[in-house]
């Protein structure tokens, strides 16, 4: 007997299908992960599921949970359906709780609501549940707010809320996505822990397919709101019957590492400016003992107040051409270090020169138009209301705006991808791919020698990842550009970059050879890194895919 | 929670002390010297300077503002040019009306508007919602010294329910509190409407929250979750208009004031400048000051108080 049985469902918003024919079926305590790119119609399969579609969204077909039909439920049904058979957890664990409420008080109202319980029971019971989710009580008290947890801890906060009442079935909609590797492996490991101890249907949902791997007993793989294919996890990874799982697999395979050095220094100085390539010994980019540190907030009146060491004396250099990937978990400090390396902030101590130029936020405008950013979030670093030429054009600012402008925001535009013809549109016409292709497109648009790349891939689906990745190889062969690589995550840093440094609390801890890094790590800290990166069995793949 | 109440109280000094220079400044700046203007056009310039003399017009600049800031300390606010009594019983008087006036309106607009926002809210798009905010809108746009002749010409005149203006003292407390009653409704009215459109927008808002979703996941009805986790996040722009309606009910009030003719601190103040009467109209103001000061101080604690991400802030 299934405990759930979505049959030929069918979800509408206006006259827009979201999901057009979708059927699968959930065994008691069974794994299931429905696997998509976004736009595929899977998250809207969830909340069809749990009844909290949004409004104006029309669904058809059947949804059966143990025996009862939710599409045809009276509301007042679904809300005691709601939190007490079926849980639900969402991606953002940052705002997906309420900033004014006790982490106790929002753990113990999943009781109250549905239970009628009184506040000092279910504060009992919620004390249990936060335990049994890893955040035991001697550091994480009932009275916490949520802002004073990390994404990590907040997701967990969540899935005790939805596990309160041990519901039978739980849907995790891209539960880990926001979250850095080493946080995300807890997390998948307490999901699929919980399932297993407490006999809990799961229905995990990511864009990820080497997530699913480790996790699920099933894949259902979705693409344009149709189940394409839904089987045993190790069959459909050994033998993907249709093109697009394929196409899916292969984006999340680890790529060839590239080789070092692809471009001595000196080959590398393309068509940049009149400015040396680099300095006298050779570095474009020489980071020398770099220190900062921030003051924290003093922990009483008058109190000194502390200071943390968020980039803690570390030097590195990045040779012409080269591409360096800089990776380690939230809060290590890398963010930190890749705002003074554009020279965004300043240091408290050492130095940083670009070509032997002094790197600062008082640096000269010619100097600063030789190294651009990319930043994570393709959706918030653009301004809406302008057009795209004018988006492209702006680092010109730093050189002034040379005559045939719109020609050169043409020519980055085909770099890119794009045409010519798409610097009239807006940026809200564009998908996240390719408005991410078009912050490289504006990061290219002064010829510069550096871009830093800040988790500049980490916001998009892996097979449009894939492709950024194979376009950043191509502008990097074709104008000479050395790349430093920013990313929380290894699999995405061994694909572009040679050279490999891992930054844990601030330091450096490790560098070497990407390669190296990723099969032999040295520094425990990496070791972690490496052990949490999401891993598709390399029996399940076939050799040649295993070669990659 | 010490820190933020210790830096919101510097804060509070700091702008008491700036708010007193920039209105002693402000005044003596106005042309026209006040001793020529109480004795009239055709005085003698010797009485004149003798008058001046005698109100200590010809001392220093920075001697004047410390006599007037300690002088205010100790509650001495000077005495007035026109009435010759001392300020303070003045600006007293008029506040035993203003103050129960303003804070009657406050309590009616919030009693009005949180209802009306909420309703709003939890039916966005129907019928209720529409018909709310449509009564609202005419409630920002009706001038309220109309609304106020309106409510006289029903409840006063026709009904002859209320009186229809004045005020008798609070000796007799009942018939006090009957002859505030259309002000407060008049002062009222408008700032609910503002009041209730802002809660609906901000709920509204709310309402999008990835946290509201979490909790109808958890089986929040839309109306539980409207109460139990909108609402609050909803406040602090709520709270912002309330302290600053509050300020402007105490200072703002004049028209009404004059619409139901009662002695209020508004309209001491406007007959002090005609008069030109710069010790009332120095006294007042920064009275006024300190008023808009301390409740934005208020609504601050009361922001720490909805919102714990606050109280670790300095």
């Amino acid at each position: 007997m299934n405990l759930l049985t979505v049959e030929a469902l069918k979800v509408t918003i206006g006259s827009q299908p979201v999901v057009e024919n979708v059927s699968f079926s959930l065994a008691p305590g069974e794994i299931l992960g429905i696997v998509g790119e976004s736009g595929s119609g899977k998250s809207m399969t969830a909340l069809a599921i749990i009844g909290l579609l949004p409004e104006g969204a029309c669904a058809e077909g059947a949804i059966e949970f143990d025996g009862r039909q939710i599409l045809s439920m009276e509301e007042s049904d679904l809300c005691d359906l709601r939190g007490d058979g079926i849980g639900m957890i969402f991606q953002e664990p940052m705002t997906a709780l309420n900033p004014l409420m006790t982490i106790g008080d929002q753990v113990a109202e999943t009781l109250m609501v549905h239970r009628r319980m009184r506040r000092g029971e279910a504060l009992r019971i919620a004390r249990d549940r936060l335990d049994r989710v890893g955040l035991t009580g001697d550091r994480f008290p009932l009275t916490l707010y949520p802002h004073e947890l990390s994404g990590g801890q907040r997701q967990r906060v969540a899935i005790a809320m939805a596990i309160a009442l041990r519901p039978r079935l739980l849907i995790a909609d891209e539960p880990t996505t926001a979250l850095d590797v080493t946080t995300q492996a807890g997390v998948l490991a307490l999901l699929r822990d919980l399932a297993r101890s407490e006999d809990m249907a799961l229905i995990l949902i990511t864009h990820d397919l080497a997530v699913t791997a480790a996790m699920a007993d099933r894949v259902a793989v979705m693409k344009d709101g149709i189940v394409v294919e839904d089987r045993p996890t190790e069959a459909l990874f050994r033998a993907p019957a249709e093109g697009y799982t394929r196409a899916l697999l292969h984006a999340s395979l680890p790529r060839a590492p590239s080789a070092f050095p692809k471009y001595p220094p000196g080959v590398a100085a393309g068509d940049g400016g009149s400015a040396p390539a680099t300095d006298a010994a050779g570095a474009l980019l020489r980071v020398e003992h770099a220190c900062r540190s921030y003051r924290l907030p003093r922990p009483r009146p008058f109190a000194p107040r502390p200071l943390r060491a968020a980039v803690d004396d570390v030097s590195f250099r990045l040779e012409a051409g080269e591409s360096l990937g800089l990776v380690g978990p939230s809060g290590c400090g890398k963010s930190t270090l890749a705002r003074a390396i554009v020279g965004l902030d300043r240091l408290d101590s050492g130095g940083i020169t670009l070509a032997g130029t002094a790197v600062g936020p008082d640096m000269p405008a010619p100097a600063r138009a030789a190294m651009q950013i990319v930043f994570q979030d393709p959706y918030g670093s653009f301004d809406p209301r302008q057009r795209v030429d004018t988006l492209i054009a702006e680092p010109f600012h730093l050189t002034g705006r040379p005559a045939g402008w719109r020609d050169r925001v043409g020519e980055a535009l085909t770099d890119v991808g794009l045409s010519p013809g798409d610097g009239r549109r807006f940026i809200h016409e564009f998908s996240g791919g390719q408005r991410q292709r078009i912050a490289i497109a504006r990061a290219l648009i002064t010829r510069p020698r550096l871009i830093v790349l800040d988790e500049a891939v980490s916001a998009l689906d892996v097979r449009v990842r894939a492709q950024v990745l194979d376009l950043l190889e191509r502008l990097q062969e074709r104008h000479g550009l050395a790349y430093l690589f920013i990313s929380h995550d290894l699999s995405v840093v061994g694909a572009l970059t040679s050279r490999c440094l891992v930054m844990d609390a601030g330091r450096i801890v490790e560098d070497g050879p990407t390669a190296r890094i990723l099969t032999a790590p040295r520094h425990p800290a990496t070791q972690r890194l490496v052990a949490a990166t999401p891993k598709i069995p390399p029996g399940w793949l076939t050799p040649e895919e295993n070669r990659r | 929670m010490a820190r933020y109440l210790l830096t919101r109280s510097l804060m509070l000094c700091l702008s008491l002390l700036a708010a007193s220079l920039v209105v002693f400044l402000a005044i003596e700046v106005v042309p026209g010297d006040p001793a020529s203007y109480m004795l009239g056009m055709n005085a003698a310039p010797d009485t004149v300077a003798a008058l001046r003399d005698q109100l200590g017009l010809d001392e220093p600049l920075a001697w004047r503002y410390l006599h007037w800031v300690f002088g205010m300390m100790r509650g001495d606010f000077g005495v007035s040019y026109t009435y010759k009594v001392p300020v303070a019983g003045l600006i007293a008087d008029r506040l035993a009306l203003s103050l129960p006036l303003a804070g009657l309106a406050l309590a009616l607009s919030a009693a009005l508007a949180l209802p009306l926002g909420l309703i709003a809210a939890a039916r966005r798009g129907k019928a209720a919602d529409a018909a709310v905010m449509g009564v609202a809108q005419i409630g920002i746009a009706l001038p309220n010294f109309w609304f106020a002749m309106l409510l006289v010409l029903l409840f006063a005149l026709r009904w002859q329910m209320l009186p229809a203006g004045g005020f008798p003292g609070w000796s007799d407390p009942v018939a006090a509190l009957r002859s505030l009653i259309l002000p407060a409704v008049a002062l009222a009215l408008p700032q609910a409407a503002i009041l209730a459109r802002v809660l609906r927008s901000a709920l509204i808002e709310t309402m999008d929250q990835d946290y509201i979703r979490t909790a109808r996941a958890k089986g929040l009805s839309r109306s539980q979750a409207l109460t139990r986790h909108a609402l609050r996040n909803a406040l602090i722009p709520v709270l912002t208009i309330l302290g600053m309606q509050c300020a402007f009910l105490i200072a703002g009030a004049i028209i009404i004031e004059n619409v139901f003719y009662l002695p209020g601190l508004g309209r001491l103040i406007f007959q002090a400048i005609t008069q030109r009467d710069l010790i009332v109209v120095e006294s007042g103001v920064m009275l006024l000051v300190v008023t808009v000061i301390l409740v934005s101080f208020v609504t601050d604690l009361a922001y720490a108080l909805v919102d714990p991400r606050l109280r670790r802030r300095g």
